[in-house]
């Protein structure tokens, strides 16, 4: 039987996310990870500048918040001093595929035990929906109001491919939670990362495809649509990389 | 006890050791890579971490992560490299973390140049970042003091949950001198005296977050209120000055770090010639010792600041003297260090000129 209580890992603070807002599943799934390995008095959250910074309210374990993009060397500090704890990272597309680059990469690069999650939105949410390294070609953001043009813009960014290459990761994958079987997907996703973390087996990062409805002025229903047709296609789900580093 | 010969940059990783830092991150820059260099060698051998960062701001970041979990942890820097940590730095006061920061200074601005300097006195002392705060600074002036001071710093530190900064220079980094550490065991520090530490709650208690978020502008403004009035503690209880010849000095020369050394020279030769002059050197640069720069200045009658900057400290003394004595500056910059004899012109143009 599935169970539908809330897992031990979430407080009962009321979470402040916009209706539709993908947030409040992964972070579900995240707790029912931590509660199943049982390890919510080992676990140290770390939760940048973003939609999600203040998660430190809504998980039970210890948590520290960060600065924008660098919550992969935040962890490392807290990883290098507690090897034997677990840590892991929440952060979003501009906080870890912008500003965070060089720590998301460097990280992956020395392999750091860590779970990083990763919520690729297309967008900033908090600041109000400017375009993110992931906004996808044509899409009208609040600082792309044309649409986002290679030209002038760029091309988004597709993290998973990029750490496919890197040496230190043992787990680059990249899932969605738009519907009950994606949801199960993510989460043995979200379980691996942490399972490779126990065995101090590399780096560990999970590309969750996510909505903002919000910034995206679509409903909850239409924007799950809209993920699908548009973002799968440029984000194709799946396993980029697997297997233990060391 | 024992008695090395050691560089400044080796003493300040040797002591940083002693006083139970077990992390160490950094990223290279002269003139201070010896500390990392150092902490390479030694820390693998008595059961710390050393790890070469990315970049100065990943460095800082770590140093911010291994605090919150409890752990005694460090970065060093040069100039260039400090004001990249300026944000990290910010993070870690206004999340209340104890966290030791070294700046071996250079010559600026921009990339300036690698020859020793004293021109980040106002990023040390009034904006190590953004928002409401200030860290402990301590100014050593010798290889013994780097040693000193740093185990004085992580203890601070952790004292009065603050970053501490110790401000050399390329001199006192790259000179050789003796120094004496006294005969202790290393011990590497665990968190077990902070409960604060966000290191997992092992289900025994709430769950501890670290933090300096407060969207509510009141709460921020209690937060930020409760931390000047632990200043206010520091303030009373952290100022150091080393006075010298200043009993019954006209002229006292206000100096600190490797200059003081150069000032001391020069009124030692004032003294030889008949010029009552004397040195008050601030060891603490913040708290700034008020009181006991005014304490050095009873019989004077005027007084000289001399640093390598364009005249930076110079304000603090102004500031402490309540504008009541003439204060008049001399400095070289950009890596140019003064010689004594400079020093000594200038007390006898203002013994001259009295």
């Amino acid at each position: 039987m599935p169970d539908f209580n809330k897992p031990h890992a979430l407080t009962d603070v009321p979470m402040h996310y916009c209706p539709g807002c993908t947030h409040g599943i992964v972070h579900r799934l995240v707790a029912e990870v931590i509660d199943e390995m049982g390890i919510e008095g080992d676990t140290i959250g770390i939760c940048p500048v973003g939609c999600s910074v203040m998660a430190y309210d809504y998980f039970n374990c210890d948590m520290i918040e960060a600065a924008h993009g660098r919550a992969p060397a935040v962890a490392t500090g807290v990883k290098r001093a507690n090897p034997d704890k677990f840590v892991f990272t929440y952060q979003g597309d501009g906080d870890l595929a912008a500003i965070g680059t060089a720590e998301t990469v460097h990280a992956a690069t020395r392999g750091e035990n860590i779970t990083a999650i990763f919520i690729n939105n297309t967008t900033y949410g908090m600041t109000g929906g400017q375009m993110a390294p992931t906004t996808l070609p044509g899409q009208v953001t609040q600082t792309t109001p044309y649409g986002r043009s290679t030209d002038v813009e760029g091309f988004p960014v597709r993290v998973c491919e990029i750490l496919s290459q890197v040496s230190g990761v043992a787990l680059a994958e990249r899932v969605t939670v738009t519907d009950p079987a994606n949801v199960r997907k993510a989460k043995a996703a979200i379980r691996k990362g942490f399972e490779f973390q126990k065995n101090k087996q590399g780096f560990s990062l999970i590309e969750v495809l996510s909505t903002c409805p919000t910034n995206w002025g679509k409903s909850p229903v239409e924007s799950l649509g809209w993920l699908k047709e548009n973002m799968i296609p440029y984000y194709p789900l799946g396993v980029y990389k697997e297997g233990a580093i060391r | 006890m024992e008695r090395m010969l050691m560089k400044g940059n080796e003493a300040l990783a040797e002591a940083a050791i002693r006083a139970g830092c077990k992390c160490f991150f950094g990223y290279p820059i002269t003139p201070q890579t010896e500390i990392s260099a150092y902490m390479a060698k030694r820390m693998p051998k008595v059961g710390g971490v050393f790890l070469q960062a990315e970049s100065e701001v990943a460095a800082i970041n770590m140093v911010y992560g291994c605090a919150s979990s409890g752990i005694r942890c460090m970065t060093s820097s040069s100039s260039p490299g400090i004001s990249l940590k300026g944000e990290g730095v910010s993070y870690i006061a206004g999340s209340d973390l104890p966290a030791v920061i070294v700046n071996v200074m250079r010559g600026g601005p921009g990339l300036g140049g690698i020859q020793p300097s004293q021109s980040d006195y106002w990023q040390a002392t009034r904006a190590m970042g953004h928002g409401d705060f200030q860290i402990i600074v301590y100014a050593p002036s010798s290889v013994q003091e780097m040693a000193d001071y740093m185990g004085k710093a992580f203890n601070m530190a952790d004292r009065f949950r603050m970053p501490a900064l110790i401000l050399a220079d390329g001199l006192l980094g790259q000179m050789m001198e003796p120094v004496v550490f006294e005969d202790k065991e290393i011990k590497m520090s665990d968190a077990s005296d902070k409960p604060w530490a966000a290191s997992g709650h092992g289900n025994r208690r709430p769950h501890n977050i670290i933090n300096s978020l407060y969207l509510q502008a009141d709460e921020l403004e209690t937060y930020n209120v409760e931390r000047f009035k632990r200043y206010e503690k520091v303030k009373e209880e952290l100022p150091e000055l080393e006075s010298y010849l200043c009993e019954d000095a006209e002229i006292v020369v206000a100096a600190y770090g490797s200059v003081a050394r150069l000032a001391k020279a020069a009124v030692e030769q004032a003294r030889a010639e008949g010029i009552k002059a004397g040195l008050a050197r601030p060891i603490t640069l913040y708290p700034y010792p008020e009181r006991e720069l005014r304490a050095a200045c009873k019989t004077a009658k005027k007084v000289l600041v001399t640093e390598m900057s364009m005249g930076q400290m110079v304000d603090d003394v102004r500031l402490a003297l309540e504008c009541r004595l003439p204060v008049e500056f001399f400095g070289r910059t950009g890596g140019v260090v003064p010689k004594p004899s400079e020093i000594l012109a200038k007390v006898k143009v203002m013994k001259g000129a009295e």
